[in-house]
């Protein structure tokens, strides 16, 4: 066993939403430079965990630390404001509908925040989001507006951004399941990419095929709890439990 | 149709018109500052923040402007307040029209998907910051549309302070019938002025909406 803290840790993890219980006691642990995907069926409970773990959704019970630091800090009105928005920082978000902000340019979208929240000097930021729109392959789409870029671009785009914060973690959101099928690979290649540079990942997916490739570990979840996980290799060649072999039949058929 | 009486008429009717613009245009001050802050009440965390908006809206909103028009001009003196026609007029109209504008200002605050807000909150902006640099700037966007119409209506419905007598258009109209008789005649130039004036305010919205479209 490493005697490293991990990036991320999920301990007793419960939401639910009116009297519907979605996380029912969930523990995960992701270290440093690993990629962990989630899977399982609509209703399972894995997107409301990732946003759990930014703090989109207030956990009911339970506790979520990013390296070493408690986000879910049992914090008061303006105190704890500025604690996740300071811990909000280190980790970065992609959402499957991308929600660039249409008002601002490319560029814009991806300096804003490290201008306004890290107080980085204009040109510095531009620099910044030149290198990160050369790495997704978008430098030419430099001052566009989102309305003009297709969804696969946007979802790059929104990569970026995530990416110019230098954040910890990176959470997908489904961020391929809005995508037209074309357009899947190019935002998949982007985040192998990251892959390759051990940079910390907990992916919510639908494609089974893409988190086989990437993922170091793959936790399928269903009805509000972790069911089996495992390396992928393992969970879907020789999955243990009746729940996942059921599941990834249906899914794999389909 | 007498028409060298509507020419003999007409610079009587533009200065009486400048009247109802200048009125339009205070009253609009006025209910876009209303409007604001009622917005802003009925959106807020706080619970006491919101009913106050909510009573504003629902008050003004729910009861006819021409009422509100007379309790505020012939019913204030008997609690102490006293204003003059013209003031009486400004404050009455742009308390109505700001209840109607605080509701376009929150549906188009509201309209701004959530998504937004949500993306800009994982980025690490505070609240206000989310709202100043992501949402507003949207809802501005959403909001001159519905604030034009109400502007609009607002100009039209000026008409209604000609009965606590601010000599705009309309009671200008009315005392002309007095001398000449001739209502269709009288009518109908203020009637082609208002609409040269709705004309104006339309085309006026045309140009922020197009200046303000988002790429």
């Amino acid at each position: 066993m490493s005697m490293q803290r991990p990036m991320v840790e999920v301990r007793g993890a419960r939401k639910s939403f009116g009297a519907v219980d979605v996380l029912k006691g969930i523990g995960l642990s992701v270290d440093r430079g690993q990629i962990v995907a989630i899977i399982g069926p609509s209703g399972s409970g894995k997107s409301t965990l990732l946003r759990s773990i930014n703090h989109l959704e207030t956990l009911n019970d339970g506790e979520v630390w990013l390296d070493g630091v408690q986000v879910n800090q049992p914090l008061h009105g303006q105190a704890f404001e500025r604690h996740i928005n300071r811990v909000r920082q280190q980790m970065g978000m992609v959402f499957q509908h991308f929600n660039l902000f249409p008002h601002l340019t490319v560029i814009e979208n991806i300096t804003m925040g490290p201008v306004i929240l890290k107080g980085m000097a204009k040109a510095e930021a531009r620099t910044l989001a030149l290198g990160l729109l050369s790495k997704v392959g978008l430098a030419d789409k430099i001052d566009a507006y989102p309305s003009r870029l297709s969804g696969g671009q946007k979802q790059r785009v929104a990569i970026a951004r995530a990416l110019a914060m230098q954040p910890k973690v990176m959470l997908f959101d489904e961020a391929t399941s809005a995508l037209d099928p074309e357009l899947v690979d190019e935002v998949n290649a982007v985040m192998k990419q990251l892959a390759a540079e051990h940079m910390t990942m907990l992916i919510v997916t639908h494609e089974m095929r893409f988190a086989g490739e990437v993922a170091d570990r793959v936790l399928f979840m269903d009805g509000g709890v972790v069911v089996e996980e495992g390396p992928p290799g393992e969970i879907f060649r020789t999955p243990r439990k009746e729940r996942t072999r059921t599941f990834l039949k249906k899914y794999l058929s389909a | 149709m007498d028409l060298s009486l509507m020419s003999r008429v007409f610079p009587f009717f533009v200065e009486a018109a400048l009247v109802t613009l200048e009125l339009t245009a205070l009253a609009l001050v006025l209910g876009l500052f209303a409007a604001a802050l009622a917005a802003a009440a009925r959106l807020s965390k706080s619970a006491i923040l919101r009913a106050v908006g909510s009573v504003y809206v629902s008050l003004f909103r729910g009861t006819p402007c021409l009422i509100q028009l007379f309790v505020l001009y012939f019913g204030g003196p008997q609690v102490g307040i006293n204003l003059d026609p013209f003031a009486a007029g400004v404050i009455g109209l742009g308390l109505n029209i700001g209840a109607y504008m605080a509701e376009s200002i929150r549906g188009a605050v509201v309209a701004v998907d959530r998504g937004q807000t949500e993306a800009a909150r994982t980025i690490g902006f505070s609240r206000l910051q989310t709202l100043r640099k992501v949402v507003l700037p949207q809802a501005a966007r959403l909001m001159i549309r519905p604030l034009g119409v109400n502007t609009v209506a607002l100009l039209k419905g000026s008409a209604l302070v000609s009965t606590i007598s601010v000599v705009e258009l309309t009671y200008t109209a009315q005392r002309f019938i007095g001398s000449t008789y001739k209502p269709f005649e009288i009518f109908g130039v203020a009637a082609l002025l208002y609409m040269a004036m709705v004309y104006a305010v339309a085309r006026i919205v045309d140009m922020l909406d197009k200046r303000f479209a988002i790429a």
